[in-house]
C-alpha cells in the first residue's frame, strides 16, 4: 500500500520534504505502520511526534484523516480504506495552541 | 586578527553574530531552526567549529542539532534522553509528589578537551553525558537518585539543571546548578553528588538555609581561580571561595540583588557583572533604565554601567544564560533581553552598543574567541 502523509511546517523542514509524502506500508494501515515507517525513512523525525520510548503521541501532536480526528483512536487500530489505498492522506497537525 | 562569533538562541530561533575583533560591524546569519525554542547554543573549546544547539517545542519536543562548520549548516543527532533507572517523583509546585518527566534540554556544556565529549542540563533535573557528538545520550544518573531528590520543586520556569561548569584544573570535578534545588558539586566525574548551599538564605522556602531548596539563577567562575564562584541567585548576589563549601553575600550596593546572569571578566577574575532586575514578579530593570552592574572587587562594591543602554521606558529582562564575555583585550561583554535586543560593549563594560535590536526574545548568549 502506497499512504499519503502530510506533515506540519516545522517537521517538514526538519525532514526536508514537500508538503506531502508517500510511504510504501506492507502491513495493515495503522497510525503505529505509517509511524514507523516514517521514522524508518527520515529518523530525525524520531521523537518530534511520539515519544521514543512510550510511542505515546505527543500531546501537542493530532492525527486527522477522512475530516475525522483520529487522535485517540488505538495506534494499533486499521485505519480507513481511503487512507489506506491513498485516496485521502494521514494528516499529521501540531494543535492549535498558540505560540 | 582575532574573530568573534557570538551564539544567540531565541525564543524562535537561532542566530550567529559574526564580527572581527574590533567588534563594530557585525554581520547576522539566521534565524535558523526559525520558529523553535532555542534554548542554548554552544561551541566546542577543543574545536570551535563544532557548535551544539538545543532545539525545543512544546508541540514536536526536543532535538540536539550539531555543526561541524561554525554554524553554516547543522545536522539533528540523537533526541533520546530517557531517564537511567526508576525516575521516582520530586515534589510539584503545590509541594504533592510528581513524577520525573523529561521536558527539554536546558544548557549544553561541551568538554574542554574532546568535541565529541558534551554534558547536558535538563527539565525534569538530570544530567546527561554524550561522548560520540551528541549521536546518543546517557543519563549520569547520581545527581537525581541524591537522598535529598524527592523534596526538590520547581522554580517558575521549571525544575531545570541549568548551569553546569566543569572545574578546569580539579579532575572529575563539576559543578550544576538546578532552580529550585540548589548548587551541586561532584569530584568523582559526575558518579556522587553533594549540595553545597551553606550560607544561602532563601525567605521563599520554609527553612531559609535548608541544605537544598534554593532558587539559584547561575554561577560562574574564572578559569584561573576555580576554587572561587560567583552566584546569582533568586535574591541574593553570592561569592564562594572554597569550591562551594560555604558561600556569602556580596550584594553590596546593588540597586536590586534580585537578577538572572552573573558572569566574570576574561583576564580579571575578581571583575564581575550582573543585570538587576526589580523584583522576582516585576521581571524589569528598576526604574526602566536597563543598567548592567560591575563590581572590580569581587562584589560589594558596585557601578551601574550606562552609556549606551536604554535609560526610559525599557522593561525588558535578561535571561539567566543570555550573558557571556569574549577573551580578547580590553574584554567583551555581551548580553541579550526578552526584548530582542543583543548588546556588546568592547570595552569590558563602559560603553554599550546594539549588535541587533529586533531578534524574537533572547534565551542564551555564547560568545566564541576565534584565532
Amino acid at each position: 500500500m502506497t499512504v499519503r502523509v502530510v506533515l506540519p511546517s516545522h517537521l517538514r523542514t526538519l525532514a526536508k520534504v514537500d508538503h506531502e509524502l508517500k510511504l510504501d506500508i506492507a502491513e495493515t494501515v495503522t497510525q503505529r505502520s505509517i509511524l514507523d515507517a516514517l521514522e524508518a525513512r527520515y529518523p530525525m523525525l524520531r521523537g518530534t511526534i511520539r515519544d521514543q520510548v512510550t510511542q505515546q503521541r505527543r500531546a501537542f501532536v493530532r492525527f486527522f484523516a477522512c475530516e475525522e480526528d483520529l487522535s485517540h483512536e488505538s495506534p494499533d487500530a486499521p485505519l480507513p480504506d481511503a487512507v489506506a489505498t491513498g485516496a485521502e492522506p494521514f494528516l499529521v497537525i501540531g494543535a492549535m495552541a498558540g505560540g | 586578527m582575532s574573530r568573534i562569533r557570538v551564539l544567540v538562541g531565541t525564543r524562535k530561533g537561532a542566530f550567529v553574530l559574526t564580527s572581527d575583533g574590533k567588534r563594530e560591524r557585525w554581520d547576522v546569519s539566521g534565524p535558523h531552526f526559525g520558529g523553535w525554542e532555542m534554548y542554548h547554543l554552544k561551541g566546542s573549546p577543543a574545536d570551535p567549529n563544532r557548535l551544539y544547539a538545543s532545539q525545543s517545542s512544546s508541540w514536536f519536543g526536543q532535538l540536539i542539532q550539531r555543526s561541524n562548520d561554525g554554524g553554516k549548516t547543522w545536522e539533528p543527532v540523537g533526541n533520546k534522553f530517557v531517564y537511567d533507572g526508576p525516575t521516582g517523583t520530586h515534589l510539584w509546585y503545590d509541594g504533592t509528589p510528581h513524577p520525573w518527566d523529561f521536558a527539554r534540554v536546558w544548557h549544553l556544556e561541551p568538554s574542554a578537551a574532546d568535541p565529541d565529549t558534551i554534558y547536558a542540563g535538563v527539565e525534569d533535573a538530570a544530567l546527561f553525558k554524550s561522548r560520540d557528538g551528541g549521536q546518543t545520550w546517557h543519563e549520569l544518573p547520581g545527581l537525581r537518585t541524591h537522598a535529598s531528590a524527592q523534596s526538590w520543586q520547581p522554580g517558575a520556569g521549571g525544575m531545570c539543571l541549568h548551569t553546569i561548569v566543569l572545574d578546569p584544573v580539579h579532575p572529575g570535578r563539576l559543578f550544576i546548578a538546578i532552580s529550585a534545588a540548589g548548587v551541586f558539586r561532584s569530584d568523582d566525574d559526575a558518579k556522587t553528588w553533594r549540595p553545597i548551599n551553606r550560607g544561602l538564605r532563601s525567605e521563599q522556602i520554609p527553612n531559609p538555609t535548608a541544605e537544598v531548596g534554593h532558587c539559584v539563577h547561575r554561577i560562574a567562575m574564572h578559569r584561573s581561580r576555580p576554587n572561587v564562584l560567583f552566584m546569582q541567585k533568586h535574591w541574593d548576589v553570592m561569592r564562594s571561595d572554597d569550591a562551594g563549601e560555604s558561600w556569602r553575600e556580596v550584594s553590596g550596593n546593588l540597586p536590586t540583588d534580585f537578577g538572572f546572569p552573573i558572569d566574570v571578566h576574561a583576564h580579571e577574575p575578581e571583575t564581575i557583572y550582573v543585570v538587576p532586575i526589580k523584583s522576582d514578579s516585576e521581571h524589569y530593570p528598576p526604574d526602566g533604565k536597563l543598567r548592567v552592574y560591575r563590581s572590580r572587587t569581587g562584589g560589594n562594591e558596585w557601578e551601574a554601567l550606562a552609556r549606551g543602554l536604554p535609560q526610559r521606558d525599557c522593561y525588558v529582562n535578561v535571561l539567566r544564560d543570555a550573558m557571556a564575555v569574549d577573551a580578547l583585550d580590553p574584554c567583551g561583554v555581551y548580553f541579550g533581553t526578552t526584548g530582542g535586543q543583543v548588546y556588546v560593549s568592547p570595552d569590558a563594560g563602559d560603553n554599550w552598543t546594539p549588535i541587533v535590536q529586533h531578534l524574537p526574545a533572547v534565551v542564551a548568549v555564547e560568545v566564541q574567541t576565534l584565532p
